[in-house]
């Protein structure tokens, strides 16, 4: 069975964008075992990733040689990292739904169910940290619990884009939001906040990642990852 | 930040065939649940089937490098201390 191209490029560019996100926190992370739990959920990401785009051609010119409106990343991924509380929003909402996800997928046939068997362990432990943080910056001192009360809600707003149907997968989309929304607002609840109020996927919510539209900062991300392959093309590293 | 928000926890380890927990670093964490997740990523790269306590370091009373002498010093010009002397009779099994 071969793997459909648009799920697989879908799910490598969420996975590739998010990566490299994360990987702007080395040196940078609030302490010395978060910045290790950061990169090691990177490194993970980046891993899937690989798998998922060398499944539908070589990974590296798909990374490092495809213009911004050829990555079909969902917006939320792209988000700049901003403070602690924006990553730990960004890695809330994306990895719950990449788990689930990656849980139904993992039930079907063919190489992207393998990929999701083996990757649902890791991103479970990716929803565990980021639940965990949630946790503690919403229940911890008045300061953090303002700042994760602002991340969960300034970026809302990317997240009706993850349901989405993808084509080449076969989920339901509606259940899938259903299960999401509960595991979010169970999380929030117990850090003493609530869910975001305002759209998450109407019309006029953001979120065309995956048709190729992508919001500002993303250009300049893109302009950073690749330019060394850029500045020299066909070198071996 | 402050370091006393951040305690010291002492890691032991066990691996997926080793027979004990092993004292495999410290490090720190705001409470017991997040240093076992950085224990894990710091000392067992998620190798499956291993077990992890983590222990405050202050709950951990060691035994004074001072006292080292009088402690551990073994009182070998006492040989009767030592059961050297004895000779096992036959018959006896299972020692």
């Amino acid at each position: 069975m071969s793997v459909p191209r648009t799920a697989a490029l879908a799910l490598g560019d969420d996975a590739l964008i998010l990566s490299q996100r994360l990987g702007e926190w080395a040196g940078h992370a609030p302490v010395l075992e978060e910045e290790v739990a950061l990169a090691n959920i990177a490194l993970d990401l980046l891993g899937q990733a690989r798998a998922l785009l060398s499944m539908v051609g070589d990974e590296d010119e798909l990374a490092y040689l495809r213009e911004e409106r050829e990555f079909t990343n969902v917006q939320l991924v792209e988000r700049p990292n901003g403070d602690f509380a924006h990553t730990i929003a960004r890695q809330l909402y994306f990895s719950t739904w990449q788990e689930l996800l990656y849980g139904r997928l993992a039930t079907g046939e063919g190489a992207l169910a393998e990929l999701a068997a083996k990757a649902v362990k890791e991103v479970a432990y990716h929803r565990d940290h980021a639940e965990q943080w949630t946790l503690r910056l919403g229940d911890g001192t008045e300061l953090s619990h303002e700042r994760m009360r602002t991340a969960l809600a300034a970026l809302w707003r990317y997240t009706g884009e993850l349901f989405q149907p993808v084509e080449g997968l076969e989920v339901d989309w509606e259940e899938l939001r259903e299960e999401w929304t509960r595991r979010i607002t169970d999380v929030v609840e117990r850090a003493g906040l609530s869910l975001p109020e305002g759209p998450q996927g109407t019309s006029w919510a953001a979120g065309a990642g995956r048709q190729g539209i992508h919001t500002e900062p993303f250009g300049r991300m893109l302009a950073e990852m690749q330019h060394l392959h850029r500045s020299h093309p066909g070198a071996s590293w | 930040m402050t370091t006393s928000e951040w305690p010291l926890w002492e890691v032991f380890v066990r691996s997926r065939r080793g027979l004990s927990h092993t004292h495999a670093g410290s490090l720190h964490a705001p409470d017991a649940e997040m240093a076992l997740r950085n224990a894990r990523d710091l000392y067992t790269r998620r190798s499956e089937g291993v077990s992890i306590w983590v222990v405050p370091s202050a709950a951990i009373t060691a035994s004074s490098p001072d006292e080292k002498d009088p402690f551990f010093e073994p009182a070998a010009d006492k040989p009767y201390r030592h059961p050297t002397f004895y000779e096992v009779p036959e018959g006896v099994r299972h020692l």
